[in-house]
């Protein structure tokens, strides 16, 4: 029988060899995106000292939704590709429930939507037994085709077109793409990889928020010019300028410390994904425009629904994937 | 039985009822913890009254009770049981109105004992569009007890996870707008009227998640 202090030990020992088992570098990136939470919630503590008429509580909201999310994300980064899967499932049910009631849908296409929920649970399924050939053409090609179809057997012909770019749309980014995610997670360990599959997810996420935090801070110090001011009065190009050298000489000089990337595939990678970003948020904005809403919910207090925070994520997931996938990794 | 109900309602119906509606809810501090009070819905599916008891403050919970038709959810079988046990109906006899009978009692009786009563006052589930005509006996009960606030609340969305005739419930986002409270001034049209005001101006606030 072992003794209490033995058992306590073997508890130790468990979550040592837990920690032993990660790639170093992406504790030590963990270990940095916490400081800079933990700095950015002691900035909220001293800002009504500096500022005492403004108020601040959206942004004490948003710091706290941040560390829900970095737990969240963390936790399964570190658990493996199992827990990351069904992470993103999630994920990308929420994002899509959140589009499709929003987006016009008609009556009739109740049970279509309950479609668009199955073919996200085939498109996960693909991850699981990691097959990236079926993975591939599944929803932008068989999807693509049988969502239309079925709407033609219901038999509702008004304004049959633009729902159905509507339902692709919605399936297309918020499963196929943000499923990519996940699908990083099966990169074998005989991969070159410095940092395991979970760096190369972790860097992804990492470049994509810092970017629109980058783009965020940029703007509002130096923001002048409206880029898009149709659909994103906030936006500048001092804003995205700035957001995007940041984000490049990120991508440059932290980007082998998590990817296998270097050279043409690194400066690539540096280039686009900014970019991606921005787009991702620009053209989820229009949606949202068109569609008369602010917010896609109210689910994490200060940043508004999932698809709010995801947005960026839609563009530069896939983007990143295939970078990855050409410059480098042999499984794709 | 009391905390039977409320462990089946926050530990089992509001996890499934998240997943399926998502569950936004604007002006939560407004639902009041105990009673009596009258909770003033619309009406398009039996989502409406999953959503409104697992987005309800546990604290409060207890006291909530949603009038229902005694002739759909006491038919006997598994119906009237949950009916009675989990969702906590206080019957209302909808067929025997108008033959002398005062259905309405079951639910005075439940207000004076300091339940929050929750009424559909269209009577029936509609088809989560516009509202139809309200009943007038939300007015009775708020005459007959004058100290019980009235809340309107505006379900937006219910319809569409189940609508009236439907089997299989798909997820789509619900948001719950609850407005000020009104209170019984002593005149039964002046009642009628602002009340469906406030539901009006609740159900212009909310979400586009409704069918194009």
């Amino acid at each position: 029988m072992l003794g209490a202090v033995e058992r306590g030990n073997f508890g130790m020992d468990a979550i040592t060899a837990f920690f032993a088992g990660q790639s170093p570098a992406v504790l030590w990136g963990l270990g940095v995106v916490l400081g800079v939470l933990t700095l950015a919630v002691a900035v909220t503590a001293i800002l009504p000292a500096l500022k005492p008429a403004g108020d601040f509580t959206n942004l004490r909201q948003r710091i706290s939704s941040w560390w829900v999310m970095i737990a969240l994300l963390a936790g399964a980064l570190l658990i493996g590709w199992q827990a990351v899967t069904a992470l993103f499932l999630v994920v990308s049910f929420i994002a899509l429930r959140e589009f499709l009631s929003l987006a016009p849908v008609r009556r009739e296409d109740r049970l279509i939507v309950l479609a668009a929920f199955v073919a996200m649970l085939i498109n996960y399924l693909f991850i699981v037994i990691d097959d990236y050939g079926l993975y591939r053409v599944f929803i932008p090609t068989y999807v693509f085709l049988i969502i239309p179809f079925l709407m033609a057997c219901i038999g509702q012909t008004r304004a049959f077109l633009a729902t159905t770019a509507t339902f692709h749309w919605a399936i297309v980014t918020c499963v196929y793409n943000l499923g990519y995610i996940a699908f990083l997670m099966r990169t074998p360990a005989s991969e070159a990889l410095p940092a395991g599959a979970a760096g190369l997810v972790f860097f992804l996420l990492v470049a994509t928020e810092a970017n629109d935090v980058a783009q965020y801070i940029w703007g509002k110090l130096f923001g002048r010019r409206k880029i898009v001011p149709k659909v994103s009065p906030n936006k500048t190009w001092e804003g995205f300028l700035g957001g995007w050298l940041t984000t490049g000489l990120l991508i440059w000089f932290v980007g082998p410390v998590f990817t296998p990337l270097s050279g043409i595939g690194l400066a690539v990678l540096a280039i686009f994904l900014p970019v991606a970003g921005f787009a991702g948020d620009v053209t989820m904005s229009a949606i949202k425009r068109d569609i008369g809403v602010k917010d896609t919910s109210a689910l994490i207090p200060g940043h508004g629904g999932l698809l709010d925070r995801a947005d960026s994520l839609t563009f530069t997931a896939p983007l990143y994937f295939h970078i990855l996938a050409y410059f480098a990794l042999g499984h794709f | 039985m009391r905390l039977f109900r409320r462990l089946v309602l926050v530990l089992i119906a509001r996890p499934i009822a998240r997943i399926f509606t998502g569950a936004d809810i604007v002006g939560r501090e407004r639902l009041p913890l105990k009673g009596p009070a009258i909770l003033v819905a619309n009406h398009a599916s039996h989502v409406d009254t999953i959503l409104m008891l697992t987005l309800y403050p546990s604290r409060g919970l207890d006291w909530v009770r949603p009038a229902a038709a005694a002739d759909y959810f006491l038919r006997g079988g598994l119906i009237s049981w949950l009916s009675n046990t989990i969702i906590g109906i206080v019957p209302v006899a909808r067929d025997k109105a108008g033959a002398g009978v005062d259905v309405l009692a079951p639910v005075r009786e439940a207000l004076k004992a300091g339940d929050i009563i929750l009424i559909f006052p269209e009577g029936t589930r509609g088809d989560g569009e516009a509202m139809s005509d309200f009943k007038s006996g939300v007015a009775r009960l708020a005459a007959d007890v004058p100290e019980a606030p009235v809340i309107p609340v505006w379900l937006q969305g219910a319809g569409r996870v189940l609508p009236k005739g439907g089997v299989v419930p798909v997820p789509m986002n619900c948001t719950v707008l609850v407005g000020e409270p009104l209170h019984w001034q002593g005149d039964k049209t002046t009642f009628m009227t602002e009340l469906r005001q406030r539901m009006e101006e609740l159900h212009a606030k909310a979400p586009p998640q409704r069918w194009a």
